[in-house]
């Protein structure tokens, strides 16, 4: 065993230097690993708190006929019970559709809505409750729908669809040399937040609320709560402390749990604590979505790609929530990173009587572009090209080669140079060919190799919501502490807003001090979602720090003693907590300054706000320009799998992700490993399975499988893009959160590789999603003609 | 009815972070992690499923020397499934308290960052940024200090092994992997290092081997350390259940919130706890002796079963839960009564009037239904010693959705004996010997009697072996859940044992390597045998 000093050693930034684009610690990791990190669960309860605890429908679509609550409030340590009608507000936790009654009335519409919820003393009073509420349903109109294939044939859908075509597509497949045509589908994925849903409401004098809530969006609970209880959202405070993880799944999901909480403490005008335990969080809230697709493709015998036609099918599950936005990343995804001349893409968000489904890193994105590359894969295997190659000759190009089916031009493309540098420095080509004379030696054990190629569109496709805020504010004693919109849930948000507070104050990291996000802070804040939250936030907190130093400036040419102050403050320099003038030797400490600045009677708290510039979408049109940039990232993917067994493992993977200059490298590379082990567990080992009554019968860990450590590769290698400043963003970064999820869909090409070796001419006509073993040995017995294709997806399906 | 012992205690205590803990009016079915959480306000150790398949509650407990545990350790536990009670007497440490303090308490202050120093495997996750949103962090940490003060890790495989029941949902588990790597024996000095290297204190001795019991309310909760006094409290309360590792017995309380009025917890009681020879050479491992140990023990006496545990569950699994626990739930998915069957073992049996042996092919009858009679006990497996004549292999299987922590989709366990026989003229191998058992192919854990009278003296060949397949389809009809198709069952049985032809025709190692891609180890698997 090698006690081996770790592989990035985050440099500790000296008092003197700036801590950006440095390595660093994340900020909460001492505290996380002491135990002293506190998250909603752990807050002390203040006297006199209840427990709140929902009683959820067991039926997928029924009609609420009674709650009958009789025997439930006679029980001791029961406070209240409440129902539909007891909302004095307005009962929708929706994000914008306003079809999601927070408590259901009239109908049920999935197992696991809530009907009724229960305040009590202790969970144990909630839970003996909860029993004896008696809910009578009385059976729907139609049958409830459980797929999308039947929301299909019912025309039950969610939104409008989105549509987006580019030139004579029919004629382009018509005339091509080689057409291809099928059906996909890729599975849900639950966020598995290591925190469950939470929240603590604490009534506080002339109704107004303090909501503690694990949420990626204060503000949006802070709306959804004042609407609930029909107060103004002055009224309302949220605080977000840090999350144990969102990855999405509390992106609009966390209001439900806030709501249910403030709506007991407006009855009982008691503090509310509701947290879910694991079985209720899975049952409850919504998951990534899955997909459904039918395309059709016309390639060159040479392997161009000529036209594209997709027809996407996104499971929205009982109510829209996000899905109509995640519905457009798909479509928005469908490109990758190849150029498709001619095309039409469609997509509709089935409505059927499942949990809502809602983001999930990648929101739609990584559905999309699973579907190119599946026919990319499958071009390269009919064209017999090998596939990196046929890839990289579809890469966007110069004009009109660069146009993406949106219409945006696609400019500085990183595709091809991390192509050519990553192929090379992994051997991509020599681990192929060996790979190929491996498999013919070895009939029992198989492996494959891919290369994966992402492109990543940034910015919110909802334009309106690229702003940020920013407060910073210096106390007299010279001590900074700093809000912004952004909420932290593992990602180094707050790091990096640490990082650039520490530059543009010149002062160091532990001089400030990050305080949780709170709506009485900043106002009016966007989701931390869309791989935004540095991007956005980091801007609106230079903006801040900016105007502060401006202020400062003269308040040290002052105590510099220059007479002309306006002409000597431009050359005071600020940097590593000292206070600097090319004309002076002396230096004054930043502390100093804030104190003159102080006397001198000047403001030393500043906001700061950001908006992303020139982009906007005409969703009808199906053109427009919805990202600001996009990020580019690569991998090569090496698998090994059993043929008698279906099991598999990842081998090695080799990764190069743009992700511009980076602003904390030790932290964007926790991104791009974290993010491609999430996507391997969605497209390998997660799933998710329904009872034929929409009941769902994975809600724990017992039977749904994240990723665990020894499903890492053996040997994993993570490098990011050198020399890759991007304009126009904070200090040259680019968004990370989102795109190296992506790089996973690689898993899929390297498995094809190895299963295609069982079949004579390398074909795989059958990959079902997640490639558990089960599904790779019907992939297998389809290759070797033991069982057709429709047999192993029927068996994929249980 | 026998008198209960005098000196029973009846106000049960535990040590927290060093510091004495009353357990008061808890209920006995109070989880350590409730307790912790609820009673103490140690907020550090987080709950993210309690059911024993995350890790975030891992806490370690200090285990003395035994027969299954050569020098003193700290061990991994998952403290959502341990009833407080059980611990009676026990040293816990929670991640609060693997720093050293300068002011007391059992914890840090609310809100207040504290100035105690931190351990070596927190600088090591921290240095290198092994927590993200850090709500797996503090079950990462604990675990990572059982590793620190191990002494018996050397292959890698440990590591992973170690980690394998902290589940992380950021980091993709590179950093927390190279972080546990550098503390792995690291044993630094302090009060927990000084604890292992010196004696139990004779207080510490007494209370754990106290008799107690703990009734609260409507529940009651016993507590015997030896097989007498177990007779006697089970004699004064028949129904009482019996409760060893509890990580099955857990969830009824965790997830179905069901009140268990009275219990004997039996983890403690000295006799379920040896391991020995008997006089007819059979290994005999107690009832109660936890799968960690049973794992380290099997290496040489029972390799198959070895082999079986690696990836059998986590860690904090193994360390509590034990062999007699994972018989008498009788699961058909149990993982080691295949293997227990197809290593032929017989089961010691016991009651308040005496022991008996029977075979373990006797043990299950039915689905979760086990020849025990009321008032009986399984106090040890006997494992017989391999066959003098002939060539012996044994092998074990496990197959499912995930590798490590998961539950099969099936499993296997197959013993056979090859012994030289002239036929024509001719030597040929034949098979003398042969015993195949599989989990999760029926409702009880099952030998595939059709196959193995396909294979009895036959030649050992690949004809035969194909016979023996075609036979499997006599012996098992599966079904379908959520785990795996019937189909799939009905492929991978026959393919297991194929692979078993292969693996024994190819002379393939009897033990996994590290992180195999299969549970079969055919010889054209990459990276034969430990990476060092």
């Amino acid at each position: 065993m090698n006690h081996q000093s770790p592989l990035t050693p985050p440099s500790t930034p000296s008092m003197e230097v700036s801590p950006l684009h440095r390595n660093a610690l994340h900020e909460s990791g001492i505290l996380h690993a002491k135990g002293e990190a506190r998250y909603v669960d752990d807050l002390p309860l203040p006297p006199h708190t209840l427990w709140a605890w929902p009683v959820l429908s067991t039926k997928a679509y029924a009609k609420l006929e009674s709650i009958d609550l009789g025997q439930a409030l006679e029980l001791e340590g029961v406070a209240a019970v409440l129902t539909a009608g007891d909302v004095p507000g307005i009962n929708d936790a929706s994000a914008f559709a306003h079809d999601e009654p927070l408590l259901a009335h009239d109908y049920v519409r999935y197992v696991g809505h809530p009907v009724a919820c229960v305040y009590a003393d202790s969970l144990k009073a909630c839970r003996a409750a909860a029993a004896l509420v008696k809910v009578e349903y009385s059976a729907a109109a139609d049958r409830p729908i459980l797929s999308i294939r039947e929301s299909i044939e019912r025309d039950a859908y969610h939104g409008t669809p989105h549509l987006m075509k580019r030139g004579d597509v029919k004629r382009a497949i018509a005339e091509s040399d080689l057409e291809l045509s099928g059906e996909f589908d890729s599975g849900a994925q639950d966020h598995f937040y290591l925190e469950t849903h939470a929240a603590l409401c604490v009534p506080l004098e002339r109704g107004r609320y303090q909501i503690y809530s694990s949420t990626q969006h204060p503000s949006e609970v802070q709306a959804k709560v004042a609407e609930v209880l029909d107060l103004r959202r002055s009224s309302i405070c949220v605080e977000a402390p840090r999350m144990g993880g969102g990855f999405g799944g509390k992106e609009t999901q966390g209001a439900h749990i806030a709501m249910l909480s403030a709506l007991g403490s407006y009855v009982t005008g008691r503090p509310v604590k509701l947290w879910l335990n694991r079985d209720q969080d899975m049952m409850m809230t919504g998951k990534r979505h899955p997909f459904y697709s039918r395309y059709r493709a016309g390639f060159s015998a040479e392997g161009d790609l000529l036209g594209l036609q997709v027809e996407v099918y996104a499971n929205g599950g009982w109510a829209e929530d996000l899905s109509s936005a995640i519905l457009d990343r798909c479509l928005f995804h469908l490109d990758n990173p190849y150029y498709i001349p001619t095309l039409r893409f469609e997509g509709k968000i089935a409505k059927t009587n499942l949990p809502s489904n809602t983001a999930f890193r990648g929101f739609g994105g990584p559905q999309g572009a699973l579907i190119i590359e599946e026919v990319m894969n499958r071009a390269a295997e009919r064209l017999k090209i090998e596939p990196a190659a046929l890839k990289r000759r579809n890469f966007y190009g110069e004009a009109p080669r660069n146009l993406t089916p949106y219409w945006q031009p696609v400019l500085a493309d990183r595709s091809a140079r991390i192509f050519d540098e990553l192929t090379a420095s992994a051997h991509y080509q020599k681990r192929r060919s060996e790979i190929d004379q491996w498999n013919q030696q070895h009939p029992w054990v198989k492996r494959g190799i891919a290369y994966q190629a992402v492109k990543f569109g940034i910015s919110f496709t909802a334009s309106h919501l690229n702003q940020a805020g920013a407060l910073v504010m210096i106390y007299a004693d010279g001590s900074v502490q700093l809000n912004h919109g952004g909420t932290e849930m593992g990602q180094g948000l707050h790091t990096k807003m640490l990082t650039i507070c520490a530059h543009e104050l010149g002062v160091s990291l532990d001089h400030i001090r990050m305080m949780n996000t709170a709506t009485d802070k900043v106002p009016n804040t966007s989701a931390t979602a869309a791989s935004s939250g540095a991007d956005l936030n980091g801007q609106a907190v230079a903006v801040a720090c900016r105007t502060l130093i401006a202020r400062l400036r003269p308040v040290a040419a002052k105590v510099f003693g220059f007479a002309d102050v306006e002409a000597e403050a431009a050359q005071v320099h600020f940097e590593g907590g000292r206070v600097s003038h090319p004309k002076r030797a002396k230096t004054l400490s930043f502390d100093e300054v804030a104190q003159a600045a102080y006397m001198s009677q000047i403001s030393l708290s500043a906001n700061g706000f950001y908006r992303t510039p020139d982009i906007t979408y005409y969703r009808d049109e199906g053109r427009g320009k919805p990202f600001h940039y996009f990020a580019y990232g690569g991998a090569v993917i090496e698998v090994e799998l059993n043929g008698l067994t279906g099991e598999h493992r990842l081998t090695q993977v080799d990764i190069l992700h743009d992700v511009g200059r980076s602003l904390v490298p030790s932290i964007d590379r926790g991104q791009v490993e974290g993010g491609f082990i999430q996507g391997l567990g969605w497209l390998t080992r997660e799933e998710l399975r329904f009872s034929d009554d929409g009941r769902l019968l994975t809600h724990s860990p017992d039977t749904y499988k994240i990723p665990s450590l020894g499903d890492a590769p053996k040997r994993f290698k993570v490098a990011l893009l050198s020399d890759a400043d991007q304009p126009e963003v904070i200090h040259g970064s680019k968004a990370v959160g989102e795109p190296p999820f992506l790089l996973a869909l690689g898993v899929l090409g390297a498995l094809r590789h190895a299963v295609g070796s069982y079949h004579e001419e390398g074909v795989v006509e059958s990959l079902p999603i997640p490639c558990t073993p089960e599904a790779i040995l019907s992939s297998i017995a389809v290759a070797q003609g033991e069982l057709s294709a429709a047999e192993a997806l029927l068996r994929a399906k249980g | 009815m026998p008198e209960i012992n005098m000196e029973t205690v009846t106000r049960p205590y535990l040590y927290i972070n060093d510091q004495k803990v009353l357990l008061g009016e808890v209920s006995p079915t109070t989880t350590l992690l409730r307790f912790l959480r609820d009673y103490l306000g140690l907020t550090g150790t987080k709950e993210g499923c309690a059911e024993g398949d995350c890790g975030a509650c891992t806490v370690i407990a200090y285990e003395p020397q035994s027969d299954s545990n050569e020098q003193a350790s700290y061990r991994a536990l998952n403290s959502c499934l341990l009833l407080t009670p059980t611990l009676h007497g026990r040293r816990i440490y929670t991640v609060e308290g693997l720093v050293t303090r300068q002011r007391g308490g059992l914890g840090c202050g609310l809100g207040q960052e504290s100035d105690a120093e931190a351990h070596p495997v927190q600088t090591a996750l921290v240095e290198r940024l092994g927590s993200q949103c850090g709500y797996c962090t503090p079950g990462v940490i604990m675990s990572m200090a059982e590793a620190c003060y191990r002494t018996d890790i050397s292959e890698p495989w440990q590591v992973d092994d170690q980690l394998c029941g902290n589940l992380c949902r950021c980091t993709g588990y590179r950093p927390i992997q190279e972080a546990t790597e550098a503390v792995v024996g690291l044993r630094p000095s302090g009060p927990l290092l000084d604890r292992l290297e010196r004696a139990e204190s004779p207080d510490d001795l007494q209370g754990r081997q106290a008799t107690m019991t703990h009734h609260q309310q409507q529940q009651r909760f016993y507590r015997p350390t030896d097989l007498s006094t177990l007779w006697s409290m089970w004699a004064e309360d028949p129904r009482a259940e019996l409760v060893a590792g509890g990580t099955d017995l857990g969830l009824r309380i965790t997830k179905a919130f069901e009140v268990i009025t009275s219990l004997i917890s039996i983890d403690q009681v000295r006799e379920l706890r040896e391991v020995k020879m008997t006089d007819d050479g059979y290994w005999s491992i107690g009832a109660a002796v936890p799968l960690s140990d049973v794992e380290r023990l099997a290496k040489d006496q029972a390799p198959a079963l070895e082999r079986m545990l690696r990836f059998f569950g986590a860690r904090q699994i193994k360390n509590r839960g034990t062999l007699g626990g994972n018989l008498c739930t009788a699961s058909p998915i149990g993982d080691t009564p295949p293997v227990l069957l197809a290593l032929g073992a017989r089961l010691r049996l016991a009651s308040a009037s005496g022991e008996r042996l029977i075979a373990i092919d006797d043990f299950f009858i039915g689905y979760r239904q086990t020849a025990l009679q009321p008032g009986e006990l399984l106090i040890a497996i006997e494992v017989p010693p391999p066959s003098e004549v002939g060539e012996t292999h044994q092998r074990a299987f496990k197959v499912s959705k995930r590798q490590e922590l998961d539950i099969s989709s099936i499993s296997a366990c197959m013993s056979l004996t090859l012994m030289e026989r002239e036929v024509n003229g001719q030597q040929e191998r034949y098979v003398r010997e042969v015993r195949l058992a599989y989990g999760g192919m029926a409702a009880t854990p099952l030998r595939a009697h059709q196959a193995e009278q396909a294979l009895l003296n036959q030649a050992w060949t690949v004809e035969t072996i194909e016979q023996a397949i075609k036979a499997l389809d006599q012996d098992f009809t599966p079904i379908t859940d959520h785990r795996a198709s019937a189909w799939y069952r009905q492929q991978v049985a026959q393919n297991l044992l194929r692979g078993f032809w292969l693996e024994v025709s190819q002379g393939a190692p009897e033990r996994l390597p590290y992180r195999p891609s299969s549970t079969l180890i055919l010889s054209d698997t990459q990276d034969q045998g430990a990476r060092s």
